[in-house]
């Protein structure tokens, strides 16, 4: 199976990646050889058998009593953000 | 005593604590190797100089009053993957190229708390993807050994540095063998806990279901030490397990004797090199003469481990790199049109080539359409290998086997095919499909180049697979082996 560019320009867009005009068949053939390669899972018989999605089953998820434990440390955080201002995040306009 | 790199990590712990020289002394002594290896190797990302030093001198101090901790005064190094408070944090990429930690990961936490002293972050794979360290944005490391060959990856960067002697131990993380691979191709030990056993919290995210924090040392003994101290229940981190962590370092004296080792016929594939094999047949002999009983068993599908982890990871990092947007972190593109444009150009700019082939994989099989055919059929094959694994443990102690099909390989001689790439994993994939704690110890040459003899063992099953790795230690001096230039 080989993946059209409509495909490959097709998944670029869902994982909001830009992709050069020389990256996209460097990335058809590459993706395309990996899904050839994944494709041998599909000789293995897994009927009767539950998806694994964690290497310790039977884990439950952890609660906490509902009191605040984090204190303010926005100015911290922010500091690592390419554009602030008055404490919160820039982004380009989004609503004209 | 002034040749501190001659000493392993447990006897500079001792040393220190029996104040036979000072932190100080022993942090200049390895900086100053490091500024000279730096060039040929490229080991680190950033080296926190000052900062050490002035953390050696806190060491001297609580070291005169009777005070500090097992490690403490110790130089180490940490994996640029684990965050560090007030320190650039990369992960290998342009996309955190600007990254400083505003919090210490746990691992960083703990072994500070230990007393451990930073003496830089190392480089590695653009966030941990990658089995050469050809995929960092800062560069290629050299393998010590011979620096036109890879140190292997992920790890590649804390490997070299502790295989050079530039650090007695570095942090490292394995998510399909990134610290047992790098260990073998590097000829030193590295350790791989139980899923669950070492907080993922501030250790940045690959693949949630598969990674785990480890160490890089040269020997099992040193990885035992570190180990004790960074390991441990974490309320940060859902999947941490709270369960009491052992005294690695005393487990060690365990007896070897009448240890059930399997050999697992998948390893002995005809991928593996055949004077590799060799040195791992007069590695089980060892095993033999030490008082193993050695059986051979099957885990018939363990050979589709690879093709599982080409969907569970990229899925999972698929999901864990969405965070890197442009907005709160990271690298921005300039002048973005509108939000979309800001998305897709930062990301695209932001991260290699590897990282983004893996993330479009991800998303590629979790679309609509195709997440049953490739997603949850692999995740019931890792049920499958998990199982497998379960019931070979029913009857042996530790699997035995190879930790790399090869020794290790020239810069670019598998960059071009990323299938090539991934099978240099085909080993040390399984234990983190089924979350199982694994050492690579070095166990012979190859046209001098180091081989990794590879222990894996059952869940929360650390101390023995220390131990084992330990003993045969104790009979062998491949450990002791330290690349030519850098004894």
């Amino acid at each position: 199976m080989i993946l059209t560019r409509e495909q490959l320009a097709s998944i670029a867009a869902l994982a909001r990646l830009d992709l050069s005009a020389s990256e996209v068949p460097v990335y058809q053939q590459s993706l395309s050889s990996i899904l050839n390669f994944i494709g041998a899972l599909d000789a293995a018989d897994t009927a009767s058998v539950a998806p694994m999605a964690h290497p310790l089953p039977g884990l439950s998820q952890r609660l906490r009593p509902d009191v605040v434990t984090e204190t303010d440390h926005h100015e911290e955080y922010q500091a690592n953000a390419a554009q602030v201002a008055a404490g919160l995040y820039l982004v380009p306009k989004v609503i004209e | 005593m002034r040749d501190f790199h001659r000493n392993s990590l447990t006897e500079l712990a001792a040393g220190l604590r029996a104040r036979r020289f000072s932190s100080v002394e022993l942090v200049r002594a390895y900086l100053e190797r490091i500024d000279r290896h730096q060039g040929t190797l490229n080991a680190f990302i950033s080296v926190t100089r000052e900062q050490a030093l002035k953390d050696a001198q806190a060491a001297d101090r609580a070291l005169a009053a009777g005070g500090g901790g097992a490690l403490t005064g110790v130089p180490i190094a940490h994996k640029d993957i684990f965050c560090t408070r007030g320190v650039r944090t990369t992960c290998g990429s342009r996309m955190l190229d600007n990254f400083v930690s505003p919090y210490d990961a746990t691992v960083v936490a703990k072994l500070k708390a230990a007393g451990a002293v930073m003496l830089g972050k190392t480089n590695m794979d653009e966030f941990a993807m990658g089995s050469s360290n050809e995929t960092s944005f800062y560069g290629p490391v050299r393998n010590p050994w011979n620096p036109a060959l890879v140190p292997g990856g992920s790890s590649g960067g804390s490997a070299a540095a502790v295989a050079a002697r530039l650090v007695p131990g570095a942090t490292a993380t394995d998510t399909g063998g990134s610290i047992r691979q790098p260990a073998a191709l590097c000829g030193i030990t590295g350790f791989k806990p139980t899923y669950g056993r070492v907080s993922r919290y501030g250790m940045i995210a690959f693949a949630s279901s598969l990674d785990q924090g480890g160490v890089l040392t040269a020997s099992a003994a040193d990885a035992a030490l570190m180990l004790r101290e960074m390991a441990g229940f974490d309320a940060n981190d859902s999947t941490s397990v709270d369960a009491p962590v052992p005294d690695y370092v005393a487990e060690l004296a365990q007896p070897l004797a009448g240890l059930k080792v399997g050999l697992l016929k998948e390893f002995f594939d005809k991928g593996l090199d055949a004077d590799t094999e060799a040195r791992i047949r007069e590695a089980l002999r060892i095993y033999e003469s030490l008082g193993a009983k050695l059986t051979e068993v099957s885990l018939p599908n363990l050979p589709l481990s690879v093709p599982v982890y080409y969907v569970v990871a990229p899925a999972e990092c698929s999901s864990n790199l969405a965070r890197f947007d442009g907005v709160r972190f990271g690298h921005r593109c300039e002048n973005p049109k509108d939000l979309q444009d800001m998305y897709r150009r930062s990301r695209g700019e932001g991260f290699g080539a590897e990282v983004k082939r893996r993330i479009m994989t991800g998303t590629y099989v979790l679309s609509a359409g195709y997440y049953d055919a490739y997603y949850l059929k692999a995740q019931r094959v890792r049920a499958l290998i998990n199982a497998e694994f379960i019931r070979a443990f029913q009857s042996v102690d530790v699997l035995i086997g190879p930790t790399t099909p090869t020794p290790a390989f020239a810069i670019g001689a598998k960059t071009a095919d990323p299938i090539t790439m991934y099978l240099n994993d085909i080993y040390t994939i399984g234990a983190n499909l089924a979350g199982l704690p694994a050492v690579s110890v070095p166990c012979g040459f190859v046209h001098d180049l180091p081989v990794g003899l590879q222990v894996v063992g059952p869940h929360f099953s650390e101390a023995r697979v220390l131990c084992a790795a330990h003993a045969f230690q104790r009979a062998t001096d491949w450990h002791t082996r330290v690349p030519q230039g850098y004894a």
